[in-house]
């Protein structure tokens, strides 16, 4: 008795604690479902059903206090596993099997007395008879616990018998007819054929249909017409870019990095990647292997690396004063809850900082599906990148390379180099000698602002007179150093690192290794304003082999630039690097620059001892002097390293006067190539640390604290991953992602692609296929969909075609007065729904009937018309750049998105600002909407456009009329539309806006464009 | 659930089917209509059941407060210059931050080497209640008596973005509801023709985040908030394109309305019906939006009292517009003033401080002063503040400043029920950390909110299988403060 009595308030306070709103939460649509199940048990006396009946009263009433979390949990009872119902406590059982009775559970929810009552009274719950009933029904037939629903093996269902079979197309009417024919209502029937095409034209391929495609299929009397117009509207391109915008949605994918910069990034080649993906039907197994793991996969190819871009669309917070490791973890955070809700429809991410309240996913398990992704080099960083040429900068790369090789064998067959070059060396230092001179011409490009340097180790910097740092104190091994100056300079393409030798420092430096030596890793720097440069080129006046300069720009922080190995023997001598930015860097007076510089090596300490850190405007072009040259030139030839050679013997063919010119060729082509190469575009990919960082549990959450080690595995409620003895991937869990006994990712998939097509899945809460979302209203055709496609190779376009082939996509969707009291909802589906279309769609339309559409696919972002003073409000003034031509005129999903403030076109018709996964979009209806529709310069344009269009097609008013009809709506108008309009029309023209006869025609038919161009039907899919 | 949240009757489901279209088809609005059913149906509502999904609706208990006015000082202000003076401070200025302060701080910029920073300006005490504040604020010596100074403010996070986001949405990860969304998805607003939730900025630059910071979220679009221009067209394409005057926009207005009607007889979607309305509004905002931002029409005194001009974009003429939106009925007002991150150098407490407080001080006190006179400071809540506060310890730059500081900071409120004349929590004698009633971010939320009538624990939104809540798992209402 004692286990509930002491659970009544601490129980209320745990719900208020936790703040799960019970009483103002309320989720219509799983009453609906649960209203319209519970009248189906009693009306079919079939058994109880855990997972349709009793799941649900427990999961709503119970399971806040007596569930899997422990955290919560109330006098030790648990009811979401038999065996915790039935446990003894104090000689009582919640649940005694066969016998409810007995039973400690229904004689407390059955009770009249407040404080024994359950749920208590202060939840604000309270079971109905109803549910009493069935808990009681449930425990007598023997309390049969079942797995929840979508956890469960997906079923090979077979379609079930109907009466009426002539209005059955495929499978999936049998389905849906058995339920309707259950309850009594006939389906409707087919759309009118011009509704159908233009219904199919914007969900597969999110343009309207000309009116000759409408004809095409309107007028095709033979066997097999629909067919042939799928074949037609599935061989086009613009189904990818239909359908990969879906899944960009989910991507979250952007071109900005988010919070207070935003600064602009390259990902529009993952968003082509996606495009073409959908196009040429890439299995869906294959599609998500690709791009939770193509790095991992064996020798992947360059799209299978840029796929990866996936998880890359997380936020960067380039912001002054973060901290990386930070915003590392929000960023692998959020790829472990996207993976989650859009391969699963699990909401992992309730379990960071305790067990799920309601789903089986504990704390624990959160943290093994966190280690699967807390591996990748990226750190709230750009880097890395990969270079995704097009195949005419491949071809001109080619070119190039093959002249460079070419020009290079020509100087390497020079036969009686040697000599000359020998004559040309004691010239060198016969030179040097007279001069006499130390002139460092060099140093004149320099500046060199104070430096103020910070430690990750807990290193101690002197900054010396000769604003040089010494470093002390700590030294730890991998320390970075952070640096920052401020530039006086507004343009900056180069910077100079000069190691400098000092008698604190181990056999006196430059660096803290025993023997005076360092390893540079990596070096690169951050403006203030967020900006993140990467040097493309580097040299110093000597790298020891296999550590040569160029290692410390190379996106790789397991390589760097060392000292050792000189021919003078050991490390201890001054050494400069330079550093050459690929394009001249601006930025205001004065602004901070902060350099990052790693030094890793293994284990052991291989820190830089002395510093000083120049810049410069100009491009450093390694050039040495003269005196540099002889002193080169002295030493004996075989004694030279590599890089003192390559210098020498540079220098030597530019000047000498058989070389010279194909040497100067050869740096010309050279030349070319960068510039080529530099155009290439680079973007965000995932790439795997070598070594993998250990994982632990996040106390509370919070990933300062570290609880117990964990490594990656999958929550136990699911299938596992095969025994393995090596540490398993992200490639191993993107492959049981689509693994046949994997219950979730078919479901989720086939659910979210129903929704696509009817405005809701067979599931509603299509991001939550948990034991809180809502069940499905079919579940067998779900199961039946799902076996289709697994079956099918996961051919997603096979699945849409079955889908859309089906009598039930094909109704129409007219509200049916007779459906409004038995199915207001449409849940049985006894015609189709009405959509408003999405954002980008809504100006595709436009541009489509307007005719301006421009049919190009993928490629840079655009800028399209967007009205003045959208960036009052952000940060950083961003630059938009309204695009002209062609580009003026692309698709909506080419728009240039940044994250803090998109195109306002496209929020105001709900578009999410993608900082997280979107599974599903609002469909609002504002007067915002009204406002952009009816005034925004860009529609506007485009109603001129529609105007002369249909102007020019026709003279008569009826015609041009009926042709505005045809091109919008892919109808002709009723009598009483067309009078509408046309009194509209002779109004206008005869308000005599503009003198001109022509002009005021041209306004008169843009004022009725635009008209046609507001109406709820233009931007509605019915 | 209990039978009663169900909908039983043909009617009522009706009307609930009816009004689900006006959030969208879509499972997530769901909470709105759950949350309508708790909180009952306001007359309006019953006058027009459907059209307007901005409709006023009634709280969870009668409200102390109408409508928000969030004066938010972007950057975050250095409260040891204005409000929290600390002659300790002063004292040991240039000295070394005893060890017993700094344990377990984590600072955005700060090495470890900074010495303490003593107050860079004077303070004094003023009016009935002996309020202090400092010489940079002069004007704010006439509303002292007005306003709630609350010293003891903490957050959690110490970069911008996330601190803002942190105010405004009550997580420090962009995506989640702000606060005005909040507001206008539980209780809607009095406006028919104007935004119920409008954002305001001024300053040098926008405010870092952006529209995150005003984002609805997973909440319905309908509830993000508005952003209105200080020149030009207050909204976007709020003027009708060339040619169309507001007869010919009335025109169109009325055939695009006959079109969908006839769209409506054949294919019977209420959702037409909505649309059909959201025209008639827009062409109504068309005309109510000019007419709100022409403040020409205000008394010469009372532009004198903020410093507005007609025409300029500034501080001014936003807090006199958020006065003229409130009247209009709008429920939540959001003022970005930027930038007060004074970290020195070039953004120093020594020159930059006193410019941004020259900008705000006149303004923020005519804005209390008006409503007080006008009889609205009862209905609105005036809130004033940044999204941290700033260190004890100096920068090692010059000319001097701060760093970002999230252990204790001020902000202060006025109006909508908060206890006049009063300052509430304190600080230790060198301002690091509270000593006396610590007001969490989320209380702050949870008191606005609770002014409002609306239970900070009951207003919550389904979304990926959880009930969210502007106050997460947190916050509590900060009674004492309440009249």
């Amino acid at each position: 008795m004692t286990f509930i009595r002491q659970s009544n308030f601490p129980s209320l306070v745990a719900a208020t604690l936790l703040g799960f709103g019970w009483l103002a939460s309320c989720n219509l649509y799983s009453n609906e479902l649960r209203a319209a199940d519970e009248q189906e048990t009693l009306a079919s006396a079939d058994r109880v059903d855990f997972n349709r009946d009793v799941r649900p009263i427990l999961a709503n009433n119970c399971f806040q206090c007596h569930g899997p979390d422990e955290g919560t949990r109330e006098a030790d009872l648990r009811l979401d596993t038999l065996a915790g119902a039935i446990i003894d406590l104090d000689g009582h059982s919640a649940i005694v099997v066969g016998k409810p009775a007995q039973s400690m559970l229904v004689e407390r929810i059955k009770s009249t007395d407040p404080d024994e009552r359950m749920p208590p009274l202060e939840s604000g719950k309270k079971l109905s008879a109803a549910e009493i009933k069935i808990l009681e029904t449930w425990i007598a037939e023997g309390a049969n616990y079942a797995k929840h629903w979508s956890l469960e093996p997906i079923k090979r269902t077979i379609p079930p018998t109907t009466k009426a079979n002539d209005w059955v197309e495929n499978e999936i009417d049998a389905f849906i007819l058995a339920q309707l024919e259950k309850k009594k209502i006939r389906p409707s029937n087919a759309a009118r054929k011009e509704t159908l095409v233009r219904r199919l034209y914007l969900d597969l391929l999110g343009i309207p249909p000309k009116p000759r495609e409408v004809d095409k299929f309107v007028y095709d009397d033979r066997v097999g017409a629909f067919d042939r117009m799928l074949d037609r509207i599935f061989a086009s391109p613009h189904y990818g870019e239909r359908w990969g915008r879906h899944w960009l949605d989910q991507a979250r994918y952007a071109d900005s990095h988010g919070y207070t910069n935003d600064n602009e990034r390259v990902m529009w080649p993952y968003r082509d990647w996606v495009i073409d993906a959908f196009n040429r039907d890439l299995p869906f197994d294959e599609f998500s292997t690709e791009q939770l793991a193509g790095d991992l996969l064996d020798s992947p190819s360059l799209a299978q690396i840029v796929a990866t871009g996936f998880h890359r669309n997380t936020l960067i917070n380039s912001e002054g004063g973060t901290k990386a490791d930070q915003f590392h973890d929000e960023q692998t955070k959020d790829r472990v809850d996207t993976t989650g809700v859009v391969w699963l429809g699990l909401t992992v991410g309730c379990a960071k900082c305790h067990a799920h309240k309601y789903d089986p996913i504990s704390q624990k398990e959160y943290y093994q599906l966190y280690a699967f992704f807390n591996s990748t080099v990226d750190k709230n960083s750009v880097a890395p990148t990969v270079q995704v040429p097009s195949q005419i900068q491949v071809a001109k790369q080619n070119l190039l390379d093959a002249a460079i090789k070419e020009l290079t064998a020509k100087i390497a067959a020079d036969n009686s180099r040697e000599q000359r070059q020998l004559a040309w060396e004691k010239r060198v230092v016969q030179l040097a000698d007279q001069a006499n001179s130390t002139t460092k011409q060099q140093d004149k490009m320099w500046t060199t602002p104070d430096p103020d340097p910070k430690s990750k180790h807990g290193a101690i910097f002197e900054t010396l007179d000769d604003k040089s740092v010494l470093v002390k104190g700590t030294d730890k091994a991998a320390d970075e150093y952070k640096v920052t100056l401020r530039s006086p300079l507004t343009k900056i393409r180069s910077v100079r690192i000069e190691a400098i030798k000092h008698d604190s420092l181990p056999m006196g430096g430059p660096g803290r290794a025993g023997n005076g030596n360092f390893v540079l890793s990596e070096i690169w720097f951050r403006t203030g304003d967020g900006r993140e440069l990467r040097f493309n080129k580097a040299f110093a006046d000597h790298s020891q082999p296999k550590y040569s300069v160029d290692k410390s720009i190379d996106n790789n922080d397991g390589t760097g630039w060392a000292i050792n190995g000189t021919p003078e023997g050991g490390a201890n001598h001054n050494r400069v690097a330079w550093f050459v930015l690929p394009t001249v860097l601006e930025v205001e007076e004065n602004h901070a620059l902060t350099f990052t510089m790693q030094f890793n090596n293994g284990t052991a300490a291989y820190n830089m001892g002395r510093f000083r850190i120049s810049i410069s405007s100009d491009e450093y072009i390694d050039n040495p002097s003269t005196s540099d040259l002889a002193k080169l030139a002295r030493i004996e030839s075989g004694d030279r390293s590599d890089s003192q050679a390559k210098r020498l013997d540079d220098a030597f063919v530019k000047q000498d006067a058989v070389l010279g010119p194909i040497f100067s060729n050869l740096e010309s082509s050279k030349k070319q190539r960068e510039t080529v190469g530099r155009s290439v575009p680079s973007t965000m990919v995932i790439r795997e640390l070598p070594k993998p960082l250990d994982n632990y549990i996040h106390v509370r959450g919070d990933f300062l604290r570290h609880g117990e080690p964990v490594s990656a595995t999958i929550p136990q409620a699911l299938p596992a991953l095969p025994e393995s003895e090596s540490r398993q991937t992200r490639l191993e869990f993107a492959k049981w992602l689509t693994r046949g006994d994997n219950p979730l990712t078919a479901r989720v998939r086939v659910n979210r692609i129903w929704m696509r097509l009817f405005g809701r899945g067979l599931v509603a809460t299509e991001n939550d296929f948990g034991t809180q979302g809502t069940l499905p209203t079919h579940p067998d055709l779900l199961d039946w969909l799902s076996s289709e496609y697994i079956e099918s190779g996961w051919s997603t376009k096979r699945l849409i075609r079955t889908i859309v082939q089906s009598a039930t996509y094909r109704q129409a969707s007219n509200l049916r007065p007779d459906l409004e009291a038995s199915d207001p909802s449409n849940l049985w589906l006894a015609r189709q729904n009405r959509i408003r279309v999405e954002a980008e769609i809504v100006r595709d339309i436009a541009l489509a009937a307007s005719g301006e559409l421009s049919h190009k696919i993928g490629g840079k972002s655009v800028f399209p018309p967007q009205s003045d003073g959208v960036y009052a409000f952000t940060q950083r003034k961003k630059s938009w750049r309204t695009s002209t031509g062609e580009d003026r005129y692309r698709r909506g999903m080419y728009t240039f998105f940044y994250r803090s403030a998109p195109h306002p076109m496209l929020t105001t018709f709900d578009v999410p600002k993608f900082n997280t996964t979107c599974t599903r979009r609002d469909r609002s209806n504002t007067p915002l909407q009204s406002l952009t529709v009816a005034n925004s310069e860009s529609m506007f344009e485009l109603a001129g456009k529609l105007a002369s269009v249909i102007q020019s097609e026709s003279k008569d008013d009826a015609d041009r009329i009926r042709n505005m009809f045809r091109r919008c709506f892919s109808r002709v108008p009723s009598a009483n539309e067309s009078d509408v309009v046309s009194k509209y029309l002779n109004k206008v023209r005869s308000l005599k806006i503009h003198k001109e006869e022509a002009a005021n025609e041209h306004f008169a038919w843009t004022a009725t464009a635009r008209v046609i161009m507001n109406l709820d039907e233009f931007i509605t899919r019915e | 659930m209990s039978s009663k949240s169900k909908p039983n009757s043909a009617n009522n489901h009706l009307r609930d089917v009816t009004r689900r279209h006006f959030f969208g088809e879509s499972g997530l609005s769901i909470g709105a209509l759950g949350l309508a059913s708790v909180l009952g149906t306001s007359p309006t509502e019953a006058a027009n059941p459907s059209l307007n999904p901005m409709a006023s609706r009634k709280p969870h208990f009668p409200a102390k407060a109408k409508a928000v006015i969030y004066l938010f000082m972007a950057g975050g202000p250095s409260q040891l210059e204005l409000f929290d003076h600390k002659p300790k401070l002063e004292e040991l200025n240039g000295k070394t931050p005893p060890d017993s302060f700094m344990k377990g701080r984590r600072f955005a910029f700060l090495k470890g080497t900074e010495k303490l920073l003593g107050p860079q300006r004077k303070f004094g005490q003023w009016g009935d209640s002996g309020a202090s504040v400092s010489e940079l604020l002069p004007h704010h010596r006439d509303i002292v008596d007005d306003v709630c100074f609350i010293k003891s403010v903490k957050t959690d996070v110490f970069n911008h973005g996330p601190a803002k986001l942190f105010v405004q949405t009550g997580s420090p990860q962009p995506g989640r509801p702000s606060m005005g969304s909040w507001v206008t998805y539980g209780i809607g607003s009095e406006a028919d023709d104007l935004p119920g939730f409008v954002v305001l900025q001024s300053g040098p630059r926008g405010p870092r985040g952006g529209s995150a910071l005003w984002s609805s979220g997973f909440v319905p679009t309908t509830f993000q908030g508005v952003p209105f221009r200080g020149q030009g067209d207050p909204i976007l394409n709020l003027e009708s394109p060339p040619g169309f005057d507001r007869a010919g926009q009335r025109l169109f207005t009325d055939t695009v309305g006959d079109l969908n009607r006839l769209r409506y007889d054949a294919v019977r979607d209420p959702e037409i019906q909505t649309r059909m309305a959201a025209y008639e509004m827009a062409y109504k905002m068309q005309i109510s939006a000019p007419e709100l931002m022409d403040i020409s029409k205000e008394p010469k005194h009372i532009l004198d009292m903020y410093g507005a001009k007609p025409g300029a974009a500034s501080f001014a003429n936003n807090a006199l517009l958020a006065r003229r939106l409130v009247q209009r009925g709008a429920r939540f007002i959001q003022l970005y003033h930027t930038n007060w991150d004074q970290h020195g150098g070039a953004e120093s407490l020594e020159k930059e401080l006193p410019e941004r407080c020259k900008q705000v001080d006149q303004a923020s006190a005519a804005l209390v002063k008006d409503l007080k006179q006008q009889g609205l400071l009862d209905d609105v809540l005036v809130i004033w503040g940044g999204e941290f506060g700033r260190t004890p310890m100096g920068e090692n730059r010059s000319p001097a400043g701060r760093d970002h500081h999230v252990d204790a900071f001020t902000i202060w409120m006025a109006g909508g029920g908060i206890k006049p004349g009063i300052t509430y929590g304190q600080t230790d004698e060198l301002g690091f950390g509270i000593t006396e009633n610590e007001v969490h971010v989320h209380d702050l939320q949870a008191t606005i909110l609770h002014q409002l009538g609306l239970d900070h624990t009951k207003l919550t939104f389904r979304f990926q299988g959880r009930d969210y809540r502007l106050t997460d798992v947190h916050g509590k209402v900060v009674k004492d403060i309440l009249v």
